[in-house]
């Protein structure tokens, strides 16, 4: 359970302005922290900041890039740390930590030059004969 | 309203009791378009979504969110509970969990409806932010009547902000630092009563000065004093009124068993029992947020 293969290649993720804006109207959240800058500085932050839905579906892409488009996500499991600010860079890296009947589970961890932004688990299903390792 | 600690639990079993409370379902069903913008914000290259017609899992909240428009508000059993805790002083949140668990894909086509139950608080627990409560809510996402799709599992920790100091007003009285009484203030900063003395004949002599007065030698040194003394000579000082002072106030000459006299104020001690002789120690006061000044308290000889 600790060859090589079990490592997920890294994804780094420059958190452009464009990105954290374009992502932040994607999933619906017209909240100002994500997309200005002003009123961002003003609540104390650094700068506009990734929000959740977003830290949440790029945990599910870093896993399913890796996974291929067989993968079936059950769970994410997500805890939080530091903001993930524009300007910044994410960087996944991962690792399998079980497998068992078919499902896999993955260990993610994000990290920004603050520290981590968010660790977690993603749990998948793979169709037999499709395991990426 | 304010509440306290066990009150505010009272209101969170309340909350947790309702048990799940149906939302408004979504303004549009499960399409293309919002899948493609998501895609390509997310850098998901994924085909098996727009090839399936099937919805990456981890939009399951998208469908719900209200966006821009005002929508009426769907009735929750979290809002009392995080409104209750911002009228108790825990104003500051910040999201420690988000759990997701997929049923299956939504499909395209379908429409989503939330359903929010309130599942725990629990605190109140010291965190690097502040003192504070974790409180936990699920969302179940549902396609159809009754065919849950996805949950979601999210957790807030609600906190005390730490109370900023507020900044003070520069006290409006400097003393005088210069190369001759750096060393004193210097002394002052790091809580110690600093004594001048003749770096050749030893003599101890204050205020400070560049010359000694007995062999005229310009080298210079101190020594750090113990901060008792007692109460030489005083004046109440009523008027005229001093910037930045309440009248009246005591000004003492306090001896020093060092072997020189230094003048300052008389604090802690009601003015009718300041007297002459007194056993006295050095305290520190700060004035204002550079400057901290010597002054005199009632002490042990």
């Amino acid at each position: 359970m600790s060859g090589e293969r079990d490592v997920l290649p890294e994804l780094s993720i420059d958190l452009t302005p464009t990105l954290v804006v374009s992502t932040a109207l994607a999933t619906m959240d017209p909240t100002p922290v994500h997309h200005d800058p002003a009123l961002a500085r003003a609540q104390g932050s650094k700068d506009i900041f990734l929000n959740i839905l977003t830290t949440m579906g790029l945990v599910e892409r870093y896993v399913t890039d890796w996974a291929g488009p067989a993968a079936v996500i059950r769970r994410i499991d997500v805890r939080l740390g530091v903001p993930a600010y524009a300007g910044d860079r994410l960087s996944f890296t991962g690792k399998v930590v079980s497998r068992a009947d078919g499902e896999l589970t993955v260990e993610v961890r994000g990290a920004v030059s603050l520290g981590d932004h968010a660790v977690g688990a993603v749990t998948l299903t793979l169709p037999e004969g499709e395991d990426p390792c | 309203m304010k509440l306290t600690d066990e009150e505010l639990h009272e209101l969170a079993a309340k909350q947790t009791a309702l048990g799940e409370l149906r939302g408004t379902p979504a303004a549009d069903p499960v399409n293309v378009p919002m899948i493609r913008h998501w895609l390509a914000a997310m850098g998901d290259e994924n085909p098996a979504y727009l090839e399936r017609g099937l919805a990456p899992p981890a939009m399951a909240q998208v469908w719900t969110m209200p966006g821009l428009r005002d929508r009426p508000k769907d009735r929750s059993p979290v809002d009392d509970l995080m409104a209750a805790l911002d009228a108790s002083g825990y104003t500051g949140v910040v999201a420690t969990n988000c759990e997701q668990v997929h049923h299956r894909y939504a499909r395209v086509g379908e429409v989503l409806t939330p359903a929010t139950r309130f599942t725990g608080l629990a605190g109140p627990k010291r965190t690097a932010l502040g003192v504070g409560f974790f409180a936990t809510w699920t969302v179940t996402w549902y396609a159809g009547d009754d065919e849950p799709v996805a949950e979601m599992m999210f957790r807030v920790l609600k906190f005390r902000p730490r109370e900023k100091k507020p900044k003070r007003e520069p006290y409006p009285l400097r003393p005088a630092v210069n190369q001759d009484t750096a060393f004193f203030w210097e002394g002052v900063r790091q809580g110690e009563l600093r004594v001048q003395s003749c770096a050749d004949c030893g003599l101890p002599r204050h205020p400070p000065g560049p010359l000694c007065p007995q062999c005229r030698s310009a080298n210079r040194s101190y020594a750090v004093a113990s901060g008792h003394g007692s109460l030489y000579s005083y004046v109440v000082h009523h008027r005229p009124p001093v910037p930045g002072r309440e009248t009246p106030f005591v000004v003492g000459v306090v001896e020093l068993p060092e072997g020189v006299r230094v003048v300052g104020n008389i604090v802690d001690c009601p003015i009718e029992e300041v007297a002459v002789g007194m056993p006295l120690r050095v305290t520190y006061r700060t004035m204002d947020d550079e400057l901290v000044l010597p002054m005199w308290t009632p002490g042990e000889p």
